[in-house]
Parts: C-alpha cells; structure tokens; sequence
C-alpha cells in the first residue's frame, strides 16, 4: 500500500519537473560570470588551471565552510562512538605475502597523493583528491596487517595544525590591506611549479587537512 | 530515437533521483536508507555538472599557450560540486555512526519499530 | 553516443539491483558501482577534478563505511511483511 501510493506521487513529481525543465538549453552558451572568470582568470590568479582558481580565489569563503562542515562532522562521530572498544580477540592476522606488501606500498601511496595536491594549480585536481588519496593509504594499511601507522593522536595534532594554518594565511591576507584571503604572494610565470600567489599553499594545507579528517574517521569506525 | 540521443544524460540522472527518492520512501530497514541518500547526491551532482556542458567544449586548463578560451565549459558549477561531495562523505558518515547507536540501544534496524522518544 | 547510453543504463540497473536485494552487503557493492559510472560520466562531461573527487571519494571511502556500518550491525534485511 505505502509503494504503490509513493509510487504514484512520485511519478506525478516527475512529470511536473519534466514539464518545467524543457526550457533550458542544452549545450548552449556559458553565463556572464564564468565567461569574465575564463578570460581574465590567468592575470589575475596566475594558475593554469581555472576550477582552482575558482575555488580557492574567487569562492575562497565558500571553502573556508566546507572546512568547517567537515570538522564539524568528525568531531560529531567521535562524540556519538565514545568509549566503544570492541575486544580484537576474533581477528586472525594475515599471511607473510599481505602484510609485507602493504607496509611496501604505504610510502607510494602518500606520495602520489602528495604529487596531486602539490600540483593542484596546473593539473586536474587538488587538495580534496590528493586527502581522499592519503585517507585510502591508511586504510589499506589498516586492512591489511591491523596496525596503524601513525599514532591517533599524532593523526588529530596533523589535523588541527593544517587548518589554523589555512585561516593564518587568511588573517595575514586581510592584515596586507583588503579582504580575506587576499593573495599577496607574486604571481611568477605561467605553467611553472612556484606560480599562482598563496594557490598552492592553501592547497597544501587543505590535502593535510581532509587527508587527517577521512583517516581518523575510518580509526574510529574501525574500532 | 532522436529524443534519447539528445537526452540521454538528463535520463540518466532524473533516474537516479527518482530511484534514491523511492528507496528513502518506501523501505523499511535504516542502511537502504542511507543508501538511498548516497544515490540522490549522486543524481543531483550529475545534474549540475550537465547544465554546464557546451557542445564540442574542452576542460578548462591553460596547458598550453594559446588555447581558444571561447570553446570552454562552464567552471563555476565544476567548483561548487566538488565541495557537495565532500560534504555528502561527511553527512554519509555522521549518518552511519548515528545508525550504529541506534543499533546498540533497540537492538533492531526496523523503522517501524523504533518508535517514540523513551525518557 | 552508443557507449554512453550503454553506461547509464547499467547505471540504471546497478541502482535498481541496490533497492531490491535483501543482502545488505550486495547494495553496497551495488551503490559503489553507481559511484564508479557516475565517475566516467563526469569525465564524459569534460570535468577531470569532479570525476577524480567522485572516484576517490564517492567509489572507495563510501563503500569503506557502509561495510564497517554493516559489520557491526546486521547483514541481512528482514522479510516479514507488515506495515
């Protein structure tokens, strides 16, 4: 009785949001705003790549948020699952072959995500794909021969430092005259690795930071 | 035939909505909940990133110097997706060490069942 | 064009198998396939930094924590019919 009835609500919904969504273009041409970010994106910023000077220079606040969401987030699960061990009698270890190879390939993964972050203003991607890169590295490691390589609470003081730096480089910003986040570094030579103003700095800071968040969430699920 | 040529990413999207809105309305056990949630913040992330697609564009990188920046796509959606899905992975988790609470108080996954605020 | 509409049609099937199946740990496997097309699709659409956030992201992390919320809960959904 409940399928059937939300069934046929939710085809109604469905027809009526077909009705009124024929009306946009598809394919068609861009809006003001991003035709004025793409063709003065480059002496402005100094990054090659635009989507990170979007988010980092031109929507910087809406990044400091997103920060804070995430903290808010972890801090909210470890306070739901506080003071719940469970006994790891029931865990056999692994075989010599699995342990050995993921304590091999621990060092590559932080290093490859280390790559993506640092490069975040000249190739696809950043700090939040190099974190989620780093977060995968422990949990294979976790996986693999149960043990954890770096301590929990080393993995919070990690966190905590990463985002007092990005909000420092911010205050710093606003003391130079003018706004928050401003970019008060040089902006040097297109396509080279030191270019862009504060860009990669603030990048580094968010890949340590979601990197320590994504880790400690699977510690603490993994209890 | 044509219409499905020409719509097929909208097809695929409003379908995901619509399978992730059914799942969160009529099922009864709180995983396949959360389940359903995942899928409508995929749908949904599709969805923006389709209204910013131009016909024949390329991705917005200066790689080399002299690129045509009039036969882009549109960067500002690409940007606030990427925060809507790391924001969903927190929402995913919260959710899920909630569940787990939950769990170890009434001992079941029913929602039916899990009824009424006991002091 | 034929290769795309191929893709989300098993994207389509993947999300409908995840509503059906009783086994919890089948729908997460299931939801993280949907997360994986979803990821070639992005990249499809011309956008390289969401396609490699939705895979590390949504493809591996997601799938992590439904199967340590499923591990310290029940695997199987039940099948009384009431309402």
């Amino acid at each position: 009785m409940r399928r059937i009835i939300s069934f046929i609500l939710l085809i109604i919904i469905f027809v009526g949001i077909y009705l009124a969504l024929t009306h946009i273009p598809y394919a068609k041409d861009k809006m003001k705003v991003s035709k004025h970010y793409i063709n003065n994106g480059i002496k402005e910023n100094g990054a090659a790549n635009i989507v990170t000077a979007v988010v980092l220079n031109y929507r910087g606040f809406d990044t400091l948020g997103e920060v804070t969401v995430l903290f808010i987030g972890a801090v909210g699960l470890g306070m739901i699952l506080f003071g719940s061990r469970t006994n790891s009698k029931d865990r056999t270890p692994a075989s010599l072959i699995l342990t050995t190879g993921c304590r091999l390939l621990f060092p590559f993964i932080l290093l490859l995500g280390i790559y993506i972050f640092i490069h975040g203003h000249l190739t696809p991607g950043g700090g939040f794909q190099g974190g989620a890169i780093i977060a995968s590295g422990f949990l294979l490691n976790y996986l693999g021969c149960l043990k954890r390589p770096v301590k929990e609470n080393g993995i919070n003081a990690i966190e905590s430092l990463a985002g007092t730096i990005f909000v420092m480089i911010g205050l710093i910003g606003l003391l130079y005259g003018g706004y928050f986040l401003l970019n008060f570094l040089p902006k040097g030579v297109l396509n080279t690795l030191v270019s862009g103003g504060i860009l990669p700095l603030l990048y580094i800071a968010i890949g340590f930071k979601v990197g320590a968040e994504l880790a400690g969430i699977i510690y603490k699920l993994m209890e | 035939m044509n219409f499905l040529y020409q719509n097929i990413y909208y097809i695929g999207a409003f379908g995901l909505i619509f399978i992730g809105l059914y799942i969160v309305a009529a099922k009864k056990n709180l995983i396949k909940i959360i389940i359903g949630l995942g899928f409508i913040s995929t749908g949904i992330n599709l969805f923006l990133i389709i209204i910013g697609y131009i016909k024949k564009g390329t991705a917005t990188i200066f790689s080399k110097p002299n690129l045509n920046p009039a036969q882009m796509v549109d960067p500002v959606p690409q940007a606030l997706v990427l925060t809507a899905i790391v924001i969903d992975v927190a929402v995913l988790a919260l959710a899920l060490g909630l569940v787990i609470g939950l769990y170890k108080h009434y001992k079941t996954l029913n929602i039916r069942k899990i009824r009424g605020l006991k002091w | 064009m034929i290769f795309i509409t191929f893709l989300v049609i098993i994207m389509l099937i993947g999300a409908i198998v995840a509503c059906i199946f009783k086994d919890l740990l089948s729908a997460a496997i299931a939801a993280g396939i949907v997360s994986l097309i979803a990821s070639i699709l992005f990249y499809f659409l011309q956008a390289p930094d969401v396609a490699m956030a939705e895979a590390s992201i949504g493809a591996a992390l997601t799938t992590a924590i439904f199967v340590f919320a499923i591990k310290k809960t029940e695997r199987y959904e039940e099948n009384e019919k009431d309402n």
